[in-house]
C-alpha cells in the first residue's frame, strides 16, 4: 500500500514544525511588563515536553500522509488536547514559588500549534460531510472538553485564568449583561421585525421606504449609533414618567440595547419579505383552493415555507449582536467589551483575551447551532414541498 | 425619471459632505442645539478633512490588499493543483465571519502594538472574507457550455482563467469588494480605540467629553461615506455587467 502526500496536510505539518520551534510560553515579572520567551523544552518538565513534541510530530505525519478523515480528526483531537494540557503545565513549572506577581502566558508556539491542529480538525470534519446533528455533537464535545479542562484547573496557573479569578464575580455579571444585550435585542427585533416584514411583503409601497430607512441606519458606525442614542434616551428618562424607574438611562444598557435592536431589524425584515416572496405561486393557489383564509394561509403555509430564510436572518443577527455588544462597554453598557477595553487601556493582553475569547467562542457556537437548525428546517420544508 | 430622485439625493449628500469637510463651521448652527452652553459644536481637536482622508486611505489600503490576496487565494484553490484546499477554505470563510471585528482588532494589538498597524491588519483580515467568498462563488458557478467551448478552442488553463473565468466572475467579485469596503469603513472607526487616526477619534472624543455634536458629526460623515462608496461601486458593477451583456449579446 502506498501513501499519497496531502498538500494541505503538508502545509499543516510545516506549520506545526514551525510552531514546535517557536517560544512556548512567556514569563513576566508582573501582568503588564514585557516578558521573556521560553522554548518548549525549557517551559515544561522534560517528560511533558517530549510528550508534546512526539504527539505533535505524529499528528503532523498523519496530516501529511493521505489517510481517512476520521483518522485525521482523531489525530487532531489528541494533538489539540495534548497541546492545551501542555500549555497549562508550563504555568506550574515556570512560576517561581511564593511569587504572586509573576505571570505565565501561552506564546506564539502554542497559538501556532493550536491553529494548525484546529485547521486539521476543521478540514477533516469538512471532508466527512457530517449531518447537522453530527456537527452539533462535535461542537458539544469540544465545549465539554474545554469546560473539563477549566474545571480540573489545567490552566489555573496561566495569566488569563488569574485575571479571571481576581474578577470572577464581575466576569459572570458582564457575561450575563452581554447575553442579555445580544439575545434580548434579537428577541425584540424578531417580535417587531417579522410583523413588519409581513406588512412590507403585502404593501409594496411601504416596502421601499421601510427597507431604505433601515439600510441607512446600517451605514452609521456602531460606536456613533451607540453614542447618538445617549441624548434621546437621557431626555426620555427625565421627561417620560416611569421611564427612569424602568431602568432607562442616557448611558448604560438602554442605548446599547436600542442600538443593537436598530441594527438587528433590517436583516429580519428583509429576509421575512424574501422568504414570503419565495413561496411558490402554485402553493398559494392550492391553499386558496382549499378554502383557507388569508390568516390560515400565512400561519400554515407561508410561514413554515419561509422559516429557513427567516432563521438565516436570525443567525446573522445573533452572530453580529454578540460581536457588537462588545462596543456597549464604551458607553457604560457592560458586557465582555468591558474587559477588552480595560485590557487595551492597561496594556494587559490577558485581560483583552479574557473579554475577546468568550465573545469569539459564543459567536462561533451560536453560528454552528443555528446553521444546523437552518439546514434541518430547510430539509424538512423541502421534503414537504416535494410530496 | 426613476433614477432622478435618488441621484439628486446622492449629489446633495456629496455636496453637503464636501461643504462640511472644507467649511465645517458653516454647519455650526445645526449642531449648536446638540451641545451644552460653551461646549464646541464643531470638532476642534484636529482637522475633520485630514481625519477623513486618513480614514479613507486606511480603508483603501486594507481593501486593496485584501482584494489582491483574496482573489489570488480563490484562484489557487479553484485550480486542479489546489483542489485539496477547496473544502477547507469554504469552511474557513464561514468560521472567519463569525469572528467579531472588535475581537479581531483587540487580538491584533498584543501582536502588532497600538496605532495604525493593528487596524490595518484587522481590516485586511476581515476584508478578505467577503471577497474570497464571492470570488469562489463566481469561479465555481461558471456556465458549463462556455467553459467547454473555451477548452474546445484549445485555450490553455491560464488563458481560460484570464479571458473567460475572471471576466465572467467579475460582477460577483466586485460585489464582494463593495461589501468588504463598506464593512471596513465602519470597522475602521473602532480602530480609534487602539489609537489609529480615523474618524472614530471624533466619535470617541464626543463620548469622552459628553459632546453629542461630535458623536453625530463623526457618525454622519462615516455614514455618508458608506452610502456614497456603496452607490459608486454599485454603479460601477451595473456598468460592467451592462458592457458584458452587450459584448455577449
Amino acid at each position: 500500500m502506498t501513501f499519497r502526500i496531502d498538500k494541505l496536510g503538508l502545509g499543516i505539518g510545516l506549520l506545526a514544525a514551525y510552531g514546535l520551534g517557536s517560544p512556548w510560553a512567556t514569563l513576566r515579572a508582573n501582568r503588564i511588563v514585557q516578558g521573556e520567551a521560553v522554548g518548549l523544552f525549557a517551559a515544561l518538565p522534560l517528560w511533558a515536553a517530549w510528550l508534546v513534541f512526539c504527539v505533535t510530530l505524529a499528528a503532523g505525519a498523519i496530516a501529511i500522509l493521505s489517510v481517512r478523515p476520521s483518522t485525521r480528526l482523531a489525530a487532531a483531537s489528541v494533538a489539540l488536547a495534548t497541546v492545551c494540557a501542555g500549555v497549562g503545565s508550563a504555568g506550574g513549572f515556570l512560576l517561581p514559588p511564593d511569587n504572586s506577581y509573576a505571570r505565565v502566558s501561552p506564546a506564539s508556539g502554542f497559538w501556532i500549534l493550536l491553529f494548525a491542529f484546529a485547521l486539521l480538525a476543521a478540514d477533516a470534519i469538512t471532508r466527512m460531510k457530517p449531518r447537522p446533528i453530527t456537527r452539533l455533537s462535535y461542537t458539544a464535545l469540544a465545549v465539554a472538553a474545554i469546560l473539563t479542562f477549566l474545571f480540573l484547573g489545567v490552566w489555573s496557573e496561566l495569566s488569563i485564568i488569574k485575571e479571571y479569578s481576581v474578577r470572577a464575580d464581575a466576569f459572570w455579571a458582564e457575561a450575563m449583561r452581554h447575553m442579555t444585550l445580544a439575545l434580548g435585542s434579537l428577541l425584540a427585533a424578531t417580535i417587531a421585525g417579522i410583523p413588519l416584514g409581513v406588512f412590507c411583503e403585502r404593501k409594496v409601497g411601504a416596502r421601499a421606504i421601510v427597507l431604505n430607512t433601515l439600510n441607512l441606519i446600517q451605514t452609521i458606525p456602531s460606536i456613533a449609533l451607540f453614542g447618538m442614542l445617549i441624548g434621546p434616551l437621557a431626555w426620555i428618562a427625565v421627561n417620560v414618567p416611569g421611564a427612569a424607574a424602568a431602568g432607562i438611562r442616557g448611558i448604560g444598557v438602554a442605548p446599547a440595547f436600542v442600538a443593537l435592536l436598530l441594527y438587528s431589524i433590517l436583516p429580519i425584515v428583509a429576509n421575512t419579505v424574501a422568504g414570503l416572496e419565495g413561496v411558490p405561486g402554485a402553493t398559494r393557489d392550492a391553499a386558496k383552493g382549499l378554502g383557507m383564509t388569508s390568516t390560515q394561509r400565512l400561519w400554515r403555509v407561508e410561514f413554515p415555507l419561509a422559516l429557513p430564510v427567516i432563521l438565516t436572518a436570525i443567525r446573522i443577527v445573533l452572530v453580529q449582536n454578540i460581536g457588537l455588544a462588545t462596543i456597549a462597554a464604551l458607553i457604560g453598557g457592560g458586557g465582555f467589551g468591558t474587559f477588552v477595553f480595560q485590557g487595551l487601556g492597561q496594556m494587559a493582553t490577558d485581560l483583552v483575551l479574557l473579554g475577546a475569547l468568550p465573545t469569539v467562542a459564543l459567536a462561533f457556537v451560536s453560528a454552528v447551532v443555528l446553521d444546523a437548525l437552518i439546514e434541518t428546517t430547510a430539509a424538512e420544508t423541502g421534503g414537504k414541498g416535494a410530496t | 425619471m426613476r433614477r432622478w430622485l435618488p441621484l439628486s439625493f446622492r449629489l446633495l449628500l456629496l455636496g453637503a459632505l464636501v461643504v462640511f469637510l472644507f467649511w465645517p463651521y458653516s454647519f455650526e448652527p445645526l449642531l449648536k442645539p446638540l451641545v451644552q452652553q460653551n461646549a464646541p459644536a464643531v470638532y476642534n481637536q484636529g482637522s475633520l478633512l485630514a481625519l477623513t482622508v486618513q480614514h479613507l486611505v486606511t480603508v483603501l489600503a486594507a481593501t486593496a490588499a485584501a482584494t489582491v490576496v483574496a482573489i489570488a487565494l480563490a484562484v489557487l484553490v479553484t485550480r486542479p493543483f489546489g483542489a485539496e484546499f477547496l473544502p477547507l477554505s469554504r469552511s474557513l470563510v464561514n468560521i472567519g465571519q463569525t469572528f467579531p471585528p472588535v475581537a479581531v482588532l483587540a487580538l491584533a494589538v498584543p501582536v502588532f502594538g497600538f496605532g495604525e498597524k493593528p487596524t490595518l491588519i484587522a481590516l485586511f483580515l476581515y476584508g478578505l472574507l467577503p471577497i474570497f467568498e464571492n470570488t469562489l462563488t463566481g469561479l465555481t458557478n461558471l456556465p458549463r457550455p462556455v467553459m467547454e467551448a473555451a477548452r474546445g478552442m484549445g485555450m490553455t488553463g491560464f488563458q481560460r482563467l484570464l479571458r473567460i473565468e475572471l471576466p465572467l466572475a467579475l460582477p460577483v467579485i466586485l460585489a464582494g469588494i463593495r461589501l468588504s469596503a463598506v464593512i471596513s469603513l465602519a470597522t475602521a472607526t473602532i480602530g480609534s480605540t487602539v489609537a489609529a487616526k480615523t474618524l472614530g477619534e471624533v466619535i470617541i472624543a464626543g463620548l469622552q467629553s459628553n459632546n453629542l455634536a461630535f458623536v453625530v458629526q463623526g457618525g454622519l460623515i462615516v455614514g455618508a461615506l458608506a452610502v456614497l462608496i456603496y452607490d459608486m461601486l454599485s454603479a460601477l458593477e451595473a456598468r460592467i455587467s451592462a458592457t458584458m451583456q452587450a459584448a455577449h449579446g
